[in-house]
């Protein structure tokens, strides 16, 4: 399992995952489309796949393989490490 | 200057793609003329009968099944055809049964949505953002 803290590093990984919660189950031609037209990031259709290695390593992204086409799906309960370890506090 | 007048798609069963780009989608045959073991079968928009000209071709060369394949897996959409408005016609084909890879959503200028043809392609459908 890869580093949640590292997975959320990057800024294209924070805007897929953002996208992903928006829409769940995406195709990688979908996710790319919304992250150049809405965020701006013109990274290329390799370079998102390899940024959702990265988050599926890290278990915020799962791929579903449906017939002929792949789905990115996400799932944020990884992230519950982070207010668990470092738990809110007043004011 | 040339004019475009024809595109195509490559398909799996000319027979299946033209039930679905007529029936489903609402395309009329222009020609259908039988070439041999497959036919020159073209569609066009209702609209347009003189417009461009859809050419429903078929996939049987090594090389198109694996192109279809590859660029599906990842959503691609072979094409982009122009509709009205892409919410309405996401829920006209869904009734009508057609799969989608991807609801309406806008995108840039655009609102777009992707769906299968069912002869193996993703087509794409766009239509202007609401102002």
């Amino acid at each position: 399992m890869g580093d949640v803290y590292r997975a959320i590093a990057d800024p294209t990984r924070r805007a897929i995952l953002d996208e992903l919660v928006e829409r769940d189950g995406q195709t990688l031609f979908e996710l790319c489309t919304r992250l150049v037209t809405k965020h701006d990031v013109a990274s290329s259709r390799q370079a998102v796949s390899q940024h959702l290695d990265v988050l599926v390593d890290a278990g915020l992204v799962s791929r579903r393989r449906e017939g002929r086409y792949t789905f990115h799906h996400v799932h944020t309960a990884p992230l519950g490490e982070i207010p668990a370890r470092w738990p809110t506090t007043g004011g | 200057m040339p004019r475009i007048t024809m595109t195509s798609v490559f398909v799996d069963d000319q027979e299946k793609a033209h039930r679905f780009y007529t029936d489903v989608l609402g395309f009329v045959t222009k020609d259908d003329i039988p070439m041999g073991e497959h036919r020159w079968l073209t569609v066009v928009s209702p609209d347009d009968p003189d417009g461009v000209q859809l050419v429903l071709e078929p996939d049987e060369h090594p090389a198109a099944k694996p192109f279809k394949a590859g660029i599906s897996a990842d959503g691609i959409p072979f094409t982009v055809f122009g509709v009205e408005d892409v919410a309405a016609e996401f829920e006209r084909l869904r009734a009508l049964g057609v799969t989608f890879t991807q609801e309406p959503a806008p995108m840039g200028p655009f609102v777009t949505a992707v769906l299968d043809d069912t002869c193996g392609n993703l087509i794409q459908i766009a239509s202007p953002a609401q102002p």
